[in-house]
């Protein structure tokens, strides 16, 4: 079953916080990936990655570079899930 | 008609020896980053580099190659003039012709060898290793001198934030002939041309000559290049050991291309490498070599670890094309 966007934003906080160390609730839908939680392209990378194997979804390269803020990302795993 | 008469050659082939040559400027990050806009703070924490090795302007990727050749040829024993083929892996030949390689050969005294470069760019090492094997197994050559050769630091564009600040010069080479006990596993290769634009030359040399472009430099994706070099590098480094029968917990050592120490320590992870296992990481204080990384980090572990020598080594080399090479050889 699909999951929410808050189950999506939960589980992806759980992943930057693994990568990066960022506190879970600092992970907030407005925040841009680079500007507000300082996360460089090969780290972004990794968390892309693992988020794929977390919501089986597939979240290719080309993507990637559209996925600016923590919304874009789960707005795109809640679809992909779809 | 009479019957065709075929080579056939030795049972089994392994690696004799390693030698190095590294470029004879050490270049720190606070040399670099001007141009970049960025900080030595930076550079350590997206590369893991804190100084990078380039050879001065009057040292040529031959001049290197040529110093490395000579130890291996050394250490090995075997007289240079009883190798039948030198083979040297390198995207930095400043002509497209003649080939480094057939130079190489008569700079250390191994002509009439057959001589050849192979562009297989960070892979070209590992694909020379798997032609040395065959061409052994075959009966076409019974030594083969294995050279990776780069002078990457003429092929850089100072600004450029995706690679040139990684870059280095060196050369590291092998001596591969027969053995008596398997010494070179088979290899777990391919390439895969839809993705030439991930990494590569930024235009070509034509475009060069007419104005429309700049000195031909190398860029990448670097992200895409991560995202490859990490989770699909490692289903070959699996497969590697697949074929070679034999388990991550075995290796002695684990040396990777040195692209990025990231991709290195990713990489060990995704393996799952046991804590005894060694895994190379010149790319600290040498940068990317390009083809010459794997056997300068071969020879550094075994400088560092010499009781590693008879030890299994995974080596895995990856890069433009997106062509790859990985195989398990015993170390020297």
């Amino acid at each position: 079953m699909a999951l929410s966007t808050e189950e999506v934003l939960a589980g992806l906080a759980e992943l930057i916080n693994d990568e990066t160390g960022i506190a879970t609730d600092s992970v907030q839908l407005d925040k841009s990936f680079t500007d507000d939680l300082d996360i460089d392209s090969i780290s972004m990378m990794t968390i892309v990655v693992n988020a794929e194997d977390k919501f089986d979804v597939k979240i290719p390269d080309d993507e990637v570079k559209n996925l600016k803020t923590v919304g874009d990302a789960v707005d795109y795993i809640v679809k992909a899930q779809a | 008609m009479p019957t065709l008469t075929q080579a056939t050659g030795a049972q089994f082939t392994r690696i004799l020896a390693i030698g190095a040559a590294r470029g004879d400027l050490v270049v720190p990050n606070a040399d670099i980053v001007g141009p970049i806009n960025s900080s030595d703070e930076w550079i350590r924490q997206r590369t893991g580099i804190e100084t990078r090795v380039r050879a001065s302007r009057d040292v040529q990727a031959i001049d290197l190659a040529t110093d490395a050749a000579r130890e291996a040829i050394e250490k090995s024993g075997v007289p240079a003039s009883e190798l039948g083929a030198v083979l040297v892996a390198t995207i930095s030949n400043p002509v497209q012709t003649p080939s480094m390689a057939a130079v190489l050969a008569d700079r250390i005294g191994a002509t009439p060898a057959a001589a050849y470069d192979l562009s297989a760019a960070c892979a070209g090492y590992a694909y020379g290793i798997a032609q040395a094997d065959a061409l052994i197994r075959a009966g076409a050559a019974r030594y083969v001198l294995v050279v990776g050769a780069e002078k990457l630091s003429d092929i850089i564009d100072p600004t450029d934030r995706s690679i040139s600040f990684l870059l280095a010069d060196g050369a590291g080479a092998a001596v591969v002939g027969p053995s008596d006990a398997p010494g070179i596993s088979a290899t777990v290769w391919g390439s895969d041309g839809s993705r030439a634009d991930t990494v590569g030359m930024s235009n070509t040399l034509l475009a060069f000559r007419d104005g429309t472009a700049g000195w031909p430099h190398l860029r990448q994706e670097g992200p895409s290049v991560f995202r490859w070099a990490v989770w699909e590098m490692a289903k070959a480094a699996r497969r590697a050991l697949e074929v070679a029968g034999v388990e991550a917990s075995d290796l002695a050592a684990f040396i990777p291309h040195q692209a990025n120490m990231r991709i290195i320590d990713e990489f060990a992870t995704q393996l799952g490498l046991p804590d005894h296992v060694v895994i190379a990481r010149d790319i600290a204080t040498t940068g990317n070599t390009s083809a010459a990384s794997i056997p300068l980090a071969t020879h550094r572990v075994l400088a560092e670890h010499p009781e590693l020598s008879g030890g299994l080594a995974l080596q895995i080399g990856f890069g433009a094309g997106l062509a790859y090479a990985a195989q398990v050889v015993v170390l020297p």
